[in-house]
């Protein structure tokens, strides 16, 4: 099977945070994301997804070496020093390469 | 006990099955959906109220309201800042916090009226949706300064189309448009099953606010000092307000427990976005872990016996 490499750029951050994001990320060319709930604990202490203000989401951006780096750099850029977000970058294999 | 309300004790069942670390958790889909049918109740009941009322002679305590709500951040801000030492963003994020109102407390007074047949002016609820928003303006102007300006339209978006103020003013509309006999056949959901949703909203309150006490211990003695002192001096001013405008002594009460409160979900999120290096966790645990019990617990039944003290000596 013919496959190529992408990138997996996976976002957690505070759930209020989702639709700045995710305008963020259409706007830095990611062609297309996925967004899950989740809840979890880290430097902010528990986010346990009790009630909307302790809750988080996931975002997962399938796209090109330049754009995920682009789109990190972003989010450091503008949202680490005062929300609650981790990103990390892997590859992927994807089978439309075109579509990514 | 018997002057604790069973609503009160289901809040305090919350409260101390989370301190037992118990696993009990309203569903998170199921806790936004009782948060609706309050917001929504509430709005309804005041709108079928409006209805009946012309608008124009509620202007003045409409503006005097508003004034209010201007007022309560600018006494809490200097407190914050001079005295606790908090940073600039802090202590204007908790002023904000402190003068806007939190709807579960006012839901928990109309409830405690109502079990002792007090009456009220019913179109309190546009007092509400009134004081959701000056503190924000308020608070974001102290934190940034008029330069905030140029992001006036989005924060504007945020507060007119946050959940709370679309869900408070709809009902406000719907009622005010539909009427007493309009209303009629929504009622059994909104008004006649409106406490046994509010036990379940008190249970889950119960629940979050101990979840706030870690962020308390590490604030230290002055907010939780706060947390108690400032409610009761907004209380006497609520109070005083409403004296001053002719309010029965239900609906003093009333206007005494709004200025106490603490807002915990409108003023949160749009400080979250508007002034981000504010720390979310100390206002938090002042407004949910500190003031809101101390208001359905303690304050309530303490405006009403205080406002009962002065209508009684006044009439």
């Amino acid at each position: 099977m013919q496959t190529e490499t992408r990138k997996l750029l996976t976002v957690i951050c505070e759930a209020q945070l989702e639709s700045h994001v995710i305008a963020d990320l259409e706007r830095l060319g990611a062609r297309g994301y996925t967004v899950t709930d989740a809840r979890g604990k880290g430097g902010r202490g528990v986010r346990n997804a009790g009630w909307d203000r302790s809750a988080n989401v996931r975002i997962e951006i399938v796209c090109d070496d330049k754009t995920a780096n682009a789109l990190a750099a972003h989010l450091r850029d503008h949202y680490y020093d005062h929300y609650a977000m981790i990103l990390f970058i892997s590859d992927v294999e994807v089978l439309r390469a075109g579509k990514f | 006990m018997s002057s604790l309300d069973p609503v009160v004790l289901f809040f305090i069942l919350g409260a101390l099955a989370g301190l037992a670390r118990s696993d009990l958790r309203l569903p998170s889909a199921i806790y936004e959906f009782v948060t609706m049918l309050l917001l929504l109740a509430i709005g309804l009941k005041g709108g079928v109220e409006l209805s009946r009322q012309p608008l124009s002679e509620l202007a003045p305590q409409m503006l005097a309201v508003v004034a209010m709500g201007l007022l309560l951040p600018l006494l809490a801000y200097p407190v914050l800042y001079y005295i606790g030492r908090l940073q600039r963003a802090d202590a204007a994020s908790i002023a904000a916090h402190y003068g806007s109102v939190s709807v579960g407390t006012y839901a928990v007074v109309v409830a405690y009226l109502g079990s002792r047949s007090i009456v009220y002016e019913e179109y309190m609820p546009v007092f509400v949706v009134l004081l959701e928003m000056p503190a924000i303006v308020v608070g974001i102007v102290l934190a940034r300064g008029w330069a905030a300006s140029h992001q006036w339209r989005h924060l504007a978006r945020e507060m007119f189309l946050g959940k709370g103020v679309v869900l408070l003013s709809g009902g406000l509309l719907i009622g005010w448009i539909a009427g007493v006999d309009g209303v009629q056949p929504i009622g059994p959901l909104f008004f006649d099953l409106f406490k046994g949703i509010l036990a379940l909203f008190l249970l889950e309150m119960g629940l979050i606010t101990v979840s706030q006490l870690g962020g308390l211990r590490r604030s230290g003695v002055f907010l939780v000092t706060f947390a108690v002192v400032f409610p009761l001096v907004a209380a006497t001013l609520g109070g005083a307000l409403g004296w001053l405008l002719g309010l029965s002594a239900g609906g003093t009460i009333v206007l005494a427990t709004l200025a106490a409160s603490a807002s915990y979900i409108a003023v949160p999120a749009a400080m979250r976005m508007s002034v981000p290096e504010a720390n979310p966790s100390l206002s938090l645990a002042a407004a949910l872990g500190v003031t809101f019990p101390f208001n359905i617990i303690v304050g309530i039944p303490l405006y009403h016996s205080v406002v009962a003290r002065i209508h009684a000596t006044g009439t």
